[in-house]
């Protein structure tokens, strides 16, 4: 069968997939865990516990603070020590919640048995309201919570669920442990979107250098049975798990610019977010863990591991776990290699969407830059179509009607330009910010409307 | 042969004659009128075209000041007084005297300061930087050294030390455009007056943080003690969100303030002689002796009168 791929740019990176021989793992619980209240896209939740109380991991700690928010729910459980203000992954102050951990009691109503529960729930706005309830937003990258995602605005129906398993940064491999050794979850989880989206077909897309991971669902799938879902290979190419990528790939439909996934029909979800509707709608487990990859060029293998964490365990002290910094680590970043952020303050706490800790090495360092040379690599390697040299310069010069005639608003900032630019010059750094200004003049025109 | 050279030349001459008749009966009946003033007034501006002033250049400045009729809302910040009241009188108006201004570094975290707690690896723009993450310091408010305002200014007037990583300014080539200000993304450069003399005190600090954090961050952070504020006769400085300010409007440069600062924040520049800390803090431990006294005795009296 015919490997599927988006239709134009995309890079060919190094795999690096190290880790992928290593088997998810259980860490220990920290003394402290430091919950972070941007745990997800939009606003910022609320704490409605205060100092001194005691918690039971899976208790609501926060609720939503807008219609894009989430809850969050203690990790663990102990007593709240402080509320406040605490540096995250970039040094900014964020809210806080410091929780003192005592024992590992959970909250009652979590099932916390490995069975797998294979009957779906008939009622689609208990489903939602599980998901919902439990905090769930998407793994993927973006954290956007999953109970929007999952309910288009009414005229809106979708048309197919794709369940993003490509995992195309290089070096990470939670995905394809979790697609190892959590498929039959994984594939319920599925079923259980595909329900709440009117019954569309399901995709599952996977890279197809994780052959074990697509044998394993498949074998899965042939297992439990649920009709309409198959699993289709990807090409290996970077950003294939992109959003707008995968439904070119899958569906052959391509997003407007300024468009949303909806508008062609397409929803998509990452594995792990599956994986946390499984546990939520069907063991009203909230999301407190999430599986994390601590791997890196300068790392020896086998001190590489694929940790299930809990949210709030500070990154410092999950190195400490594995071992620590590495000598020769120039470089810490939180996710992959190309869209991850590097790591200012590694005391910083994980959050539901932390996906790695990765040290590189000396090899890593930025370039020099030197003058454009008008190669065009970067304009060949935009998934998305753009020309990142001139929108560089056009940011420059300080032209935002030429930005947004230039679509700098749909760059996905997933760096294959940067990548590719064999004169080393800061294309996506400019980018991003003459994205940031055209996104403010456009809300700004919205808002006006 | 002879014929048509004497034709070529005879219709051409005919019908440069009607289009510059036609070029005429345009130029009269399109006839933009202008104010004389403007030209005259953009003669007199420094022709920098900065757009300090907030126009677009010194045409647009020249224009929007002989359309207003008055100079209330427009001031030219290069040329300063002398050539406001150059321009004033072109119009005919009054001006309101303006005290020179010059740009200000309000940080001091050099390295010594302030020590790195990670290596910054981008794009060298300040901008890039704050929009990535808090900077490669513990500090989020102070200078992030990557050199944006020395790129904007256009007299060459802010140049970056290498050996403290911050900018610093030329106060002869400094004109106060402004331009430095609003390219600072943390804000940390501020307009503030010259001072008599170049003689000025200021507060080298604006992290808003809490004292012991501020201080964790850098040495020489304002940590919002409020020692300042207390000992300041003139009610100059106020401490807002943990960080003081000096009014220069009310500032009378008696560098009490510097003298008490505990972590150096305040900084006095332009004058003439060190200042002596231990003769300035004297002088307020006896003003204050003296006030205690004076206290002591009125409430004495008091004491008799109702005795």
């Amino acid at each position: 069968m015919a490997k599927l791929t988006f239709s134009i740019g995309g890079i060919h990176p190094a795999d690096c997939k190290l880790s992928r021989g290593c088997k998810i793992e259980t860490l220990p619980l920290p003394p402290k865990v430091y919950v972070s209240m941007f745990q997800h896209l939009g606003a910022q939740a609320k704490p409605i516990v205060e100092v001194g109380d005691s918690v039971k991991a899976g208790q609501i700690i926060a609720e939503p603070g807008g219609f894009i928010s989430a809850y969050v729910h203690s990790p663990v459980s102990g007593t709240v020590k402080s509320i406040g203000l605490r540096k995250d992954l970039a040094g900014f102050n964020v809210m806080h919640v410091e929780i003192d951990v005592e024992g590992d009691e959970w909250a009652e109503g979590i099932d916390l048995s490995p069975e797998l529960v294979t009957a779906i729930p008939e009622d689609r706005d208990f489903i939602l309201d599980r998901i919902k309830m439990c905090g769930v937003v998407g793994l993927g990258g973006a954290t956007f919570p999953t109970h929007v995602k999952l309910n288009p605005p009414p005229g809106k129906k979708a048309d197919c669920l794709i369940l993003n398993g490509a995992e195309c940064e290089p070096y990470l491999t939670s995905d394809f442990r979790i697609l190892l050794e959590r498929t039959d979850e994984i594939v319920v989880g599925a079923a259980i979107m595909k329900k709440v989206l009117g019954d569309c077909p399901c995709v599952i897309g996977i890279e197809e250098n994780k052959p074990e991971a697509i044998a394993a669902v498949r074998a899965s799938l042939a297992r439990l049975g649920y009709p309409g879902i198959r699993v289709e290979v990807l090409r290996k190419r970077y950003p294939q798990g992109g959003e707008k990528q995968l439904i070119d790939a899958v569906m052959h439909r391509q997003v407007k610019s300024g468009g949303l996934p909806i508008d062609v029909g397409a929803v998509v979800q990452n594995v792990a977010t599956s994986l946390a509707v499984y546990e939520a709608v069907q063991k009203n487990k909230p999301l407190v863990t999430n599986v994390l990859t601590v791997t890196g060029d300068c790392l020896p293998v086998d001190r590489m591991h694929n940790y299930l964490f809990r949210i709030g365990m500070p990154l410092s002290w999950i190195a400490e776990q594995a071992g620590g910094v590495p000598e020769g680590a120039v470089k810490i970043i939180s996710g992959g290699p190309m869209m991850g952020k590097a790591v200012a303050n590694f005391d910083a706490a994980t959050v539901k969407g932390s996906s790695s800790i990765l040290y590189l090495g000396e090899g890593t360092r930025r370039r020099q830059e030197t003058p454009c040379i008008r190669c065009g690599r970067c304009a060949d390697a935009c998934p998305m179509g753009l020309e990142p040299f001139l929108l560089k310069k056009l940011y420059q010069y300080g032209d935002p009607a030429g930005l947004e005639q230039n679509a700098a608003q749909d760059c996905i900032e997933c760096g294959c330009c940067q990548y590719s630019c064999p004169a080393g010059v800061p294309l996506l750094d400019n980018i991003r910010m003459a994205k940031a200004q055209v996104m403010g003049i456009i809300r700004a025109r919205n808002a006006k409307k | 042969m002879s014929n048509t050279i004497i034709w070529t030349i005879v219709i051409l001459t005919v019908l440069g004659l009607v289009l510059s008749l036609v070029l005429y009966w345009v130029a009269r009946k399109f006839k933009v009128e202008e104010d004389p003033r403007i030209d005259e007034i953009e003669k007199t501006l420094p022709g920098a075209n900065c757009g300090g002033c907030g126009f677009a250049g010194c045409r647009a400045f020249a224009d929007a000041a002989v359309k207003a009729g008055n100079l209330d809302s427009n001031y030219c910040p290069v040329g300063g007084s002398d050539t406001m009241k150059k321009v004033a009188a072109i119009l005919g108006c009054e001006i309101k005297e303006a005290a020179p201004l010059v740009a200000v570094v309000r940080c001091n975290g050099s390295c010594a300061n302030r020590p790195r707690t990670n290596d910054y690896d981008g794009a060298r723009s300040c901008k890039v930087k704050s929009s990535l993450y808090s900077g490669d310091t513990g500090c989020l408010y102070g200078c992030l050294g990557c050199g944006d305002c020395v790129a904007a200014c256009q007299f060459g007037a802010l140049s970056m030390n290498p050996d403290t990583g911050l900018p610093v300014v030329d106060e002869g080539k400094c004109t106060a455009c402004g331009k430095c200000v609003a390219a600072c993304p943390k804000r940390v450069i501020e307009l503030r007056a010259k001072g008599p003399r170049g003689m000025r005190e200021y507060v080298s600090c604006i992290n808003k943080e809490k004292g012991p954090a501020a201080r964790k961050a850098c040495a020489a952070a304002c940590i919002g003690c409020g020692l300042c504020e207390k000992t300041c006769q003139h009610g100059a400085i106020t401490v807002t969100d943990n960080v003081a300010y000096i009014d220069f409007g009310k500032c009378k440069l008696c560098r009490e303030c510097e003298a008490v600062c505990p972590t150096g924040a305040i900084h006095g520049v332009g004058f003439p002689k060190e200042l002596d800390k231990e003769a300035v803090k004297k002088r307020i431990a006896d003003r204050k002796a003296k006030a205690a006294e004076a206290a002591r005795a009125a409430a004495e009296k008091k004491e008799d009168d109702n005795g």
